[in-house]
């Protein structure tokens, strides 16, 4: 039977994902704290106190039904939201009191995959992976940004698309032209907006594919939103499950599916 | 820091109120106001975005000649024909030449200008910074910690204020050269008499304060088209309604800008 065929609970995990050893006390020290965290939009509240932690090297996959703020969180980390209330500590910063200097020198330490890609449709995809070379790396080379460009589109399987723009590349190409991006600055920090929304089931595997490798060459404090149960077995390492603004449980799969919240078991079992 | 999102969740309505015209007017001025003052700062402090200035001059400024020439060379033969009959009445067949001069360099040739240009450049910035918006785009800028106030905004207002009194110059060189075909036309004159007579008597402020006001208008087209583009909600309608409202807006600040900005260069030059 397929792998993609079996219920959820028998899939196996990837074996060629091991999480980090922690070697410093650097590494020790996460470099996301959420600390109670809430967010209104009007009378809606979209984040009723979330709090967690992501280390170095851990994949920290958030599910949750389509619409209640899963994307709000991200934004609230890489400091294009504040919270109403609460602490988002990246990399000792806190991104809702910094100063906007600050703010930006921890952004240069994380690398964003938006839900649609949001690469700058004036760009070819090699000028959209150079966008951050540019404006951080000011002393490198031309050539040595070319270099840099090609190695990044190599990892992410897009050497012979560079020219292209983005409107002349599928929706998975796209994804794959913003995760490389995203790693062009060599991030602590990875934070993936539904990167297999709208692909195709093969398109969407081997983008989970591609990001478990990336996890493993990099050793990122990585989060992934999603309502992908699918992906998140395959590239996280702990899972968070959300409803109406809350963490109900976070875990592993298996500290999940010993769970027996309604909820979870739902939303293990995909009957949404 | 944005303070609005692209994208709400999904049972959060955007139009949950709908203010009084009165207020959503001042808010309208408050936010632009703020704008404002975020893309000044944003315009003074290093490093200076010199690339994309050049990509936008390239862009507003050379792409827009071919209209503006036109423009320009309609201006003056409308010009030309309509005034020639009134002062032929009138016995002044011999001012033609200076009406025509001073009536596209003073005023015509400015506001013609601009209104091309808010209609092009206007209309184009909103409607690309607003498909920026709601694709993320700017979001994406601001992540990898880049200010997009600076790269798009202050780039593309800069250059409005440079292009403006160059494209202007260059309306007025075309609707002074097709007054002159057209008066040759009905009665032939050198083109060496006719600038001699055209510019008998024009002073520093007849020529160079009305070209320069057009810098004014250069800020007004580029503030408000950033403005109204960078700040659009709602998909392909936010789009539209941004193009839309972003010429309408900069058309109508341009003419009333005008009003004061005449009895301005008056009063400084009297």
């Amino acid at each position: 039977m397929p792998v993609n065929d079996l219920p959820v609970n028998d899939m196996p995990v990837s074996e060629e994902y091991k999480p980090a050893t922690k070697n410093s006390s650097e590494d020790s020290e996460p470099a996301i704290v959420i600390d109670q965290i809430t967010k209104s939009f009007g009378s809606q509240k979209v984040l009723d106190g979330v709090s967690f932690q992501v280390q170095r090297g851990e994949t920290l996959a958030i599910l949750g039904r389509s619409g209640t703020g899963k994307s709000v969180l991200l934004r609230i980390i890489v400091g294009l939201e504040p919270p109403d209330s609460g602490k988002p500590l990246i990399l000792g910063t806190n991104m809702s009191q910094a100063s906007i200097a600050e703010i930006n020198s921890v952004r240069k330490q994380m690398g964003f995959l938006f839900q649609h890609a949001a690469l700058y449709d004036s760009l070819t995809v090699a000028e959209n992976v150079a966008f951050p070379l540019i404006h951080h790396r000011p002393k490198m080379s031309a050539s040595e940004r070319s270099d840099c460009v090609h190695a990044l589109l190599q990892e992410v399987g897009l050497e012979g698309h560079s020219e292209k723009m983005p409107s002349d590349i599928s929706g998975g190409m796209q994804k794959r032209a913003g995760l490389a991006r995203a790693l062009a600055l060599d991030p602590v920090i990875l934070l993936l907006d539904e990167p297999t929304a709208g692909l195709d089931p093969i398109s969407s595997g081997e983008i989970d594919e591609l990001i478990l490798k990336l996890q493993k060459e990099h050793q990122m404090a990585s989060i992934v939103v999603t309502h992908d149960m699918v992906s998140a077995k395959t590239i996280a390492t702990r899972i968070a499950l959300m409803d109406k603004g809350k963490i109900i449980i976070q875990g592993t799969i298996e500290e999940l599916q010993k769970s027996d919240e309604a909820f979870v078991t739902q939303f293990l079992h995909r009957d949404f | 820091m944005s303070s609005t999102p692209s994208v709400l969740p999904s049972n959060v309505s955007s139009r949950n109120s709908r203010p009084n015209p009165i207020t959503a007017t001042l808010e309208w001025f408050g936010e632009l106001g703020i704008f404002v003052w975020t893309v000044i700062k944003a315009a003074v402090t290093p490093p200076f975005q010199i690339a994309e200035f050049g990509r936008q001059l390239d862009e507003i400024g050379a792409k827009s000649v071919p209209l503006v020439i036109l423009a320009g060379s309609a201006i003056g033969v409308v010009l030309a024909l309509e005034t020639r009959y009134s002062l032929v009445r009138f016995g002044a067949k011999s001012l033609l030449p200076a009406t025509i001069v001073f009536a596209v360099v003073t005023e015509m040739s400015p506001i013609i200008t601009g209104l091309v240009v808010s209609g092009r450049v206007g209309a184009g910035i909103g409607a690309e910074l607003a498909a920026m918006k709601v694709t993320e785009q700017i979001d994406a800028i601001e992540a990898s910690a880049v200010d997009p106030h600076k790269l798009l905004a202050a780039t593309r207002i800069a250059a409005c204020i440079v292009a403006m009194p160059l494209l202007t110059v260059a309306a007025s060189f075309f609707g002074i050269f097709c007054g002159w075909i057209t008066a040759t036309l009905m009665e032939p004159v050198s083109l060496m008499r006719f600038i001699n007579e055209g510019f008998k008597g024009a002073a520093f402020k007849d020529l160079l304060p009305p070209t320069f006001k057009t810098c004014v208008y250069g800020m007004i087209i580029g503030t408000v088209a950033c403005f109204q583009g960078m700040r659009t909600r709602g998909g392909a309608e936010g789009v539209g309604r941004a193009a839309t409202t972003s010429v309408v807006l900069s058309s109508l600040f341009l003419i009333l800008s005008d009003v004061v900005l005449v009895k301005v260069i008056q009063l400084l030059f009297p």
